[in-house]
């Protein structure tokens, strides 16, 4: 069991541990010069999706639309935009959808919430049940009176005497 | 701690094993119905899916405008050269004084055929349509406008399609209306057809004319 346990914990950390691979599309003509800068724009990039595709990143994919919102990601950091700003510029005019890490609303709080929550009622499940093993356990198998218990050592004497 | 110690012995007697705690019958039987339960109930709503999906209702790839509620963000558009029709800019949409369509489509858009004959119906009613032209050369809108009719009054090109970024645009067709204060209402992304401005255009149009 722990013999199987170690390589696979091993591999889950290292796969944790991996950086991201890093994003194969876009003509190398449009990246930014400054590698810092560039950097940050992939960063940004990556974390905005591309609304043809929907389930790649801007910095995945190849769709016209997504090569434009690049641009413009790579535009407004060498204009000295934080990353805030920039991502608030997307989010602007594209709206939570854009956004790969949806942002913590109302109406996201449950999508957020359910780990936490299938976390917590699994545990709960396994308390009660637990608890309720113990108990059939204690009643299977009452503790011993001090009597019976004198009873038992005096038994257990006797064999002792006669081996 | 002596007040307690009767009891303990008592337990500890145990000549008897204790009987076991009844087990109530109701929570048993809720117990097994509960994922019967959650299963209809997940089936009910995949059901409610496919029918939105065919009714059209409920669509998983469709991105909501962030723009409703909104102002028409900044622009200038030029015109289309030889289309007769002056460019468009914000300044021509902030109050207009009565709803009116900004249309984007592009020649090498299919669905942009598809949904043409209804912008010029809506032309014809009187409804103002303004067009932009998305990713396109300016050559093949004008014949795309010459073989299937102009329906716009007023017509912006938006070759490198950065404007249309500022719309929150992500393919053609795609069309906004807007109330006579210039704020944007609605946003339809993909082809008007008949039954799009039966159930949503022309109630929206009547109630912000």
């Amino acid at each position: 069991m722990i013999r199987r346990l170690v390589p696979a914990l091993a591999l889950g950390a290292a796969l944790l541990a991996a950086p991201p691979a890093p994003a194969a599309v876009g003509d190398p003509a449009e990246r930014l010069r400054d590698p810092a800068l560039e950097a940050r724009a992939q960063a940004i990039g990556r974390e905005l999706r591309c609304l043809v595709c929907q389930n790649q990143s801007i910095e995945d994919s190849d769709a016209p639309l997504a090569r434009d919102l690049r641009r413009i990601v790579r535009e407004q950091v060498a204009a000295g935009q934080s990353n805030a700003e920039v991502m608030r510029f997307v989010h602007d005019r594209y709206g939570d959808f854009v956004l790969l890490r949806p942002r913590l609303t109302a109406a996201t709080a449950l999508l957020w919430a359910t780990p936490a929550l299938a976390l917590g009622g699994g545990a709960l499940l396994i308390l009660a049940m637990r608890r309720r093993q113990a108990a059939e356990a204690a009643l299977a198998a009452p503790e011993l009176s001090e009597a019976e218990r004198a009873r038992l050592r005096a038994a257990e004497r006797d064999g002792e005497r006669a081996a | 701690m002596s007040a307690r110690l009767p009891e303990g012995m008592e337990r500890g007697g145990g000549t008897a094993p204790p009987e076991a705690p009844p087990r109530n019958p109701w929570r048993r039987r809720a117990l097994l119905l509960a994922p019967l339960g959650l299963a209809a109930a997940a089936g009910l709503g995949f059901l409610g899916m496919l029918r939105g999906l065919r009714t059209g209702d409920y669509d998983p790839r469709g991105v909501p405008s962030a723009l409703i509620g909104r102002p028409v963000p900044d622009f200038v558009l030029p015109p289309l050269e030889g289309s007769g029709r002056p460019g468009l800019a914000a300044a021509d949409l902030r109050a207009p004084g009565r709803p009116v369509l900004v249309n984007f489509f592009a020649s090498w858009c299919l669905p942009c055929v598809v949904e043409h004959p209804m912008l010029m119906r809506l032309s014809r009613q009187g409804v103002p349509v303004h067009g932009v032209s998305y990713k396109d050369r300016p050559a093949d809108s004008l014949a795309f406008l010459r073989r299937h009719g102009n329906p716009y009054d007023r017509l912006g090109v938006d070759e490198p399609g950065r404007v249309a970024i500022e719309w929150g645009l992500y393919g053609v067709p795609e069309t906004y209306l807007l109330d006579r204060e210039g704020i944007i209402r609605w946003r339809w992304a993909g082809p008007l057809t008949e039954e799009v401005l039966r159930h949503d255009l022309e109630p929206l149009l009547r109630r912000h004319a």
